[in-house]
C-alpha cells in the first residue's frame, strides 16, 4: 500500500537538520545532466533554447549533443510552437526558458499546439519561485503551476532536489505527451539518494506521522522536513511529510490517504496559494475527505529582489511559517 | 517569358486537359464550400472562396500524398495557419478523396471531425490544429527542421492569411526559417487585403509586404492566386530555389467566384443563407458548365 511505504528510508536522514552537513546544489543542475542523459538514451531528443543556455543548464547537452540542439534567440512563443512542428515529425524537444516567459509568455501556444493538438513536448521552466533572489518580480514565477495545471492532458512536475530534478528529466522524456517541469535557480539541499525511485503521479511519503500531514512540493520539501522534526522536538506533533512532485496528474490516493490518517493538511509550495498544488489538493480533499488545510505559498502578492532564503522567509514559506501552520491545522481538527 | 511559362508548365506536367480538371475541380470545392457553410450556419466565406484555386493545386497536383494512407511518413506536410478558412481546406479534402463529400455537411456541428476550426486530434490529416493566429508557419518551421535534421526530402506547405501577418509569433518564425535555411518550406499567403474590421492597409498596413520578407532573407514570389497555372508555376519556382525559404503572396480576390461577395470584405465571417447560396450554387453550377465548355 503506498500510503504505509516510507520513501524516507532513502533520505540523507543524518544531520537533515543542520544544513551545513548537506550538499546544496541548484535543481536546474539536475535538470540539465537528466537532459544529458536523455539525450544519450534517444537520439529523437532535443534542446530548443531562447539565449539562456547556461542558465538553464542546456550547455552540457549543447556540448554533449550539438547536433540535437536548436537555438533559436528571444522567441518564446516560437520555443512552443517549433518544438511543435519537431514533435508532429517525431522529435522528443525540451524547451527551456525561464517559467516566467514560458509558460508565462507562451501560454496560447502551450495550450493550442502543446495540449490540444497532443504533441511530445516539454517544457523546462526555470527559476520557478521568489528564489530567484536578486532579478526580482518581473523574473520570479509564483503562477506558472496555476496556467499549467488548469490544462487538459498536460503533466505537472515540481521535483524537491537536484537528484530528483535529474530522474524526473529522464522519466518525462520517456513518458509520451506534453509536460512541465518546474524548478528553481538557487541551490538547495539535496536530501534524496540515488536510489530513490521516481514515478510520475507517485507521491512520496518522507516522514511518517499522524497528527498533521505536510504535503509539498520542489525545494520546500526540504523545509517540510525540518519543520517537522522541530515540531515532533517542540510540540510533540508528529507530521507526515508527502513529497508531492507531480501536481498533475496529482496522487489522489496519497493525498487521501494522508487527510484519512492525519486529519489535518499543511500545503507548502513556492507558488501563489492561490490556484497552486495546495489548492488541487483541496479540491480532491473537500470532495473525497474534508480536513482542515492551511496553505503555505504566496498571498496573492508579487516577488521583489532579495537574498533567496531571506525571500522566502519574508513571504511565509520558512520553517517558522510552515510550523505555525501545522499547529494551526492540529488545532482546527480538535 | 511566354517561353519560360511554357518550359515550367511543361515540367509541372500540366496539359490543357489536366488543366480543365483542375478547374472543374475548384469550381466543386466552391460548391462544397457553399454547402458546408449553409449546412453550418456560421462560419467564414471569403477567405475559403479565394482560396479554392490554391488549395485544388495542391490536393490535386502539387503535393506528394495520398488519401488513403494519410500517415504516409514521406508525405508532404500541408499547414493551415488561418484555421477559420478551414471550409476550403475540408472541401479540397473531401473532393479528392480523404473522406465522403457529403460528410461536408456536418461541418461545425456536434461530434464531427470537421471542426469549425481544424483540429489534428478529430481529424489527423490536417497536419495540425489551428485557429489562433500566426502560429502555422512557427511549427512549419519545426517541421521542416525535422526533415532537415532527419535528411528527408518531403517538403512543408503552410497556408497563411496576410492578416495573420499581424502576429509577431509569425515573423519570429521567418526569422527562424532563413536562419535554419529552410528551402524546404513554402509559405502561402492569401493575399486578399480583407480582414474583419476592414481593409488589412487600414487596420494595421502590411505594405511593403514583398519587402518584409525580402529583408529577412527569404526567396519572395508572387502571383495570381486564383489562376491554378500560374500558382503551380510559381511552386515550381519555389521548390527550385535553394538555401532560403520561399514565400508564395497569392493575390486573390476575397469571395471568388460568388458575384456578390467578391471584393467585399464584410462576407470575411458569416455564411451565406438558403436564398444567398441558392444564387451562389447557381453562378458557380453555371460557371463549371462555362469551364467544361471551353474544354
Amino acid at each position: 500500500m503506498p500510503e504505509t511505504t516510507l520513501d524516507g528510508e532513502q533520505l540523507h536522514l543524518h544531520g537533515y537538520t543542520d544544513i551545513t552537513s548537506i550538499a546544496q546544489i541548484p535543481t536546474r543542475n539536475g535538470f540539465g545532466e537528466g537532459l544529458i542523459e536523455a539525450g544519450n538514451r534517444n537520439k529523437n531528443v532535443l534542446a530548443i533554447c531562447a539565449d539562456l543556455a547556461e542558465s538553464t543548464r542546456m550547455e552540457g547537452f549543447k556540448k554533449a549533443h550539438p547536433d540535437q540542439y536548436i537555438e533559436i534567440g528571444v522567441a518564446e512563443q516560437m520555443l512552443v510552437a517549433m518544438a511543435g512542428g519537431l514533435a508532429a515529425a517525431g522529435k522528443i524537444p525540451w524547451i527551456a526558458s525561464y517559467a516566467m516567459f514560458n509558460p508565462g509568455r507562451s501560454w496560447e501556444q502551450v495550450r493550442t499546439i502543446m495540449a490540444l493538438n497532443d504533441t511530445n513536448v516539454k517544457i523546462a521552466g526555470a527559476h520557478a519561485g521568489v528564489s530567484v533572489g536578486p532579478d526580482g518580480a518581473t523574473h520570479q514565477a509564483i503562477e506558472d503551476i496555476a496556467i499549467m495545471r488548469v490544462i487538459p492532458h498536460m503533466t505537472v512536475v515540481v521535483p524537491c532536489d537536484s537528484v530528483q530534478t535529474k530522474k524526473a528529466t529522464i522519466a518525462l522524456s520517456e513518458h509520451v505527451g506534453p509536460v512541465y517541469l518546474r524548478f528553481a535557480r538557487d541551490k538547495s539541499p539535496v536530501f534524496t539518494k540515488e536510489t530513490l525511485p521516481f514515478e510520475i503521479g507517485k507521491a512520496q511519503t518522507f516522514r511518517q506521522g499522524k497528527d498533521v500531514a505536510i504535503v509539498a512540493c520542489g525545494i520546500l520539501v526540504y523545509n517540510a522536513l525540518i519543520a517537522a522534526e522541530e515540531l515532533a522536538n517542540e510540540d510533540g506533533i508528529q507530521c507526515r511529510v508527502v513529497n508531492n512532485h507531480t501536481v498533475k496528474p496529482m496522487d489522489e490516493h496519497a493525498i487521501v490517504a494522508a487527510a484519512k490518517d492525519c486529519g489535518a493538511i499543511v500545503t507548502v509550495e513556492e507558488h501563489q496559494i492561490h490556484a497552486g498544488m495546495g489548492s488541487r489538493v483541496a479540491e480532491i480533499l473537500a470532495q473525497k475527505c474534508p480536513v482542515p488545510i492551511e496553505f503555505i505559498g504566496v498571498h496573492d502578492r508579487f516577488g521583489q529582489s532579495g537574498d533567496p532564503v531571506e525571500l522566502i522567509e519574508y513571504y511565509g514559506m520558512g520553517t517558522t511559517s510552515i510550523k505555525e501552520a501545522a499547529r494551526k491545522a492540529y488545532k482546527r481538527k480538535n | 517569358m511566354a517561353s519560360e511559362s511554357g518550359y515550367l508548365r511543361h515540367m509541372a506536367g500540366l496539359s490543357s486537359e489536366r488543366v480543365t480538371e483542375l478547374k472543374e475541380r475548384a469550381n466543386l470545392v466552391r460548391q462544397g464550400i457553399i454547402r458546408s457553410l449553409l449546412a453550418a450556419g456560421s462560419g467564414h466565406s471569403a477567405g475559403p472562396l479565394d482560396m479554392a484555386d490554391v488549395f485544388t493545386a495542391l490536393y490535386g497536383h502539387i503535393l506528394r500524398h495520398n488519401p488513403q494512407k494519410p500517415d504516409w511518413p514521406d508525405r508532404d506536410r500541408l499547414l493551415l495557419s488561418c484555421g477559420h478558412i478551414a471550409p476550403v481546406r475540408y472541401s479540397a479534402m473531401a473532393n479528392f478523396g480523404y473522406f465522403p463529400v457529403e460528410e461536408l455537411l456536418t461541418l461545425r456541428k456536434f461530434g464531427t471531425r470537421l471542426q469549425g476550426h481544424p483540429e489534428r486530434v478529430s481529424l489527423p490529416s490536417v497536419e495540425t490544429t489551428s485557429g489562433p493566429l500566426g502560429e502555422g508557419l512557427a511549427q512549419g518551421t519545426g517541421m521542416a527542421l525535422a526533415a532537415k535534421l532527419d535528411k528527408k526530402d518531403w517538403r512543408v506547405y503552410v497556408v497563411t492569411s496576410d492578416a495573420e501577418h499581424q502576429c509577431g509569433l509569425h515573423w519570429e518564425a521567418v526569422m527562424t526559417a532563413a536562419k535554419f535555411k529552410l528551402d524546404n518550406l513554402i509559405c502561402i499567403v492569401d493575399r486578399n487585403f480583407i480582414q474583419i474590421d476592414g481593409s488589412t492597409e487600414d487596420i494595421m498596413p502590411l505594405e511593403p509586404f514583398a519587402d518584409k520578407y525580402r529583408s529577412f532573407n527569404w526567396n519572395v514570389l508572387e502571383c495570381d492566386g486564383n489562376d491554378i497555372v500560374a500558382f503551380i508555376e510559381t511552386v515550381e519556382k519555389a521548390k527550385a530555389a535553394t538555401g532560403k525559404p520561399s514565400v508564395i503572396i497569392a493575390n486573390t480576390v476575397p469571395g471568388k467566384g460568388v458575384s456578390y461577395m467578391e471584393g467585399d470584405y464584410t462576407w470575411h465571417g458569416k455564411p451565406p443563407n438558403k436564398e444567398q447560396a441558392a444564387v451562389a450554387l447557381q453562378e458557380l453550377e453555371a460557371e463549371r458548365e462555362r469551364i467544361l465548355a471551353h474544354a
